[in-house]
């Protein structure tokens, strides 16, 4: 049986961009991204179960240049997917289908899970005692 | 429009199953409880950061903080679980690879569970 190649779905070259089709898109990849996340916090979680010194150890990870460039991204990935999350949840509810709303709330998304990300280091920068 | 297609065809498509409104409505349920569970988690990753061991073990030996972290993996990684599906079914067309992948995919989540959940426990019983 011949098969027509036809594109299949989600083409995204055929569309031009847009903050509603950002705020999708990125829902989607830092989902992905936060799956990898996971294991970072199960790692961490073992590791605390294990003992003290493979803590220590594994908070050193943590702690170091890519350690903590790893949870910022982390940290804005999942403000990101929590505010893209309950922008969908609205529009699950109907709501913010109107292009300006929709535009809006895109944007919305993304002002705060950068603010957010922000708040959350310097807060536990603060708790440190480092600032 | 009529449809050419055999039974038999039709069930190999795989297509409805009749729980495509079950998988939507538990990743909204998910994504739900998601909310306070994950504000719950950021706040206490800042409230403790910079902690030593003994002091985290501590704070997860609490009653309510076991519970709540044990609902929070739980949840989150049912949550992940459907997510990646969506993901899955998306962009990855080829039957068998599909089919290779979710169960990969489906391994990993219950591993990630089961590890961090034992943790948790392990912490919360342990001496």
């Amino acid at each position: 049986m011949a098969q027509v190649k036809r594109p299949l779905s989600p083409h995204l070259q055929v569309y031009r961009w847009g903050w509603h089709m950002a705020a999708s898109i990125i829902n989607r990849a830092t989902g992905v991204a936060l799956a990898f996340g996971s294991i970072l916090l199960t790692w961490w979680l073992v590791a605390m179960a294990t003992g003290h010194d493979y803590f220590d150890q594994v908070q050193g990870y943590a702690g170091s240049i890519i350690g903590r460039l790893v949870l910022f991204g982390i940290t804005f990935a999942l403000m990101q997917h929590l505010a893209g999350g309950i922008r969908h949840l609205f529009m699950d509810a109907g709501k913010l289908y109107e292009l300006k709303a929709n535009t809006s709330s895109a944007r919305l998304t993304f002002v705060f899970s950068i603010v957010m990300t922000i708040v959350i280091w310097v807060a536990a920068y603060k708790v440190m005692g480092v600032m | 429009m009529a449809d050419m297609k055999t039974p038999l065809a039709k069930v190999h498509g795989l297509g409805s199953a009749k729980d495509g409104t079950h998988h939507w409505m538990v990743q909204r349920m998910t994504a739900l409880a998601n909310i306070p569970l994950v504000i719950f988690m950021v706040v206490s990753f800042v409230g403790n950061a910079g902690k030593g061991h003994a002091e985290w073990v501590a704070w997860l030996k609490q009653p309510l903080v076991s519970v709540l972290v044990i609902l929070f993996l739980a949840n989150f990684v049912y949550h992940m679980r459907l997510g990646l599906q969506v993901v899955v079914e998306d962009y990855v067309h080829d039957k068998g690879t599909k089919i290779a992948t979710m169960v990969l995919i489906t391994f990993a989540c219950v591993l990630i569970a089961a590890l961090s959940i034992f943790s948790v426990l392990r912490i919360a019983f342990g001496g």
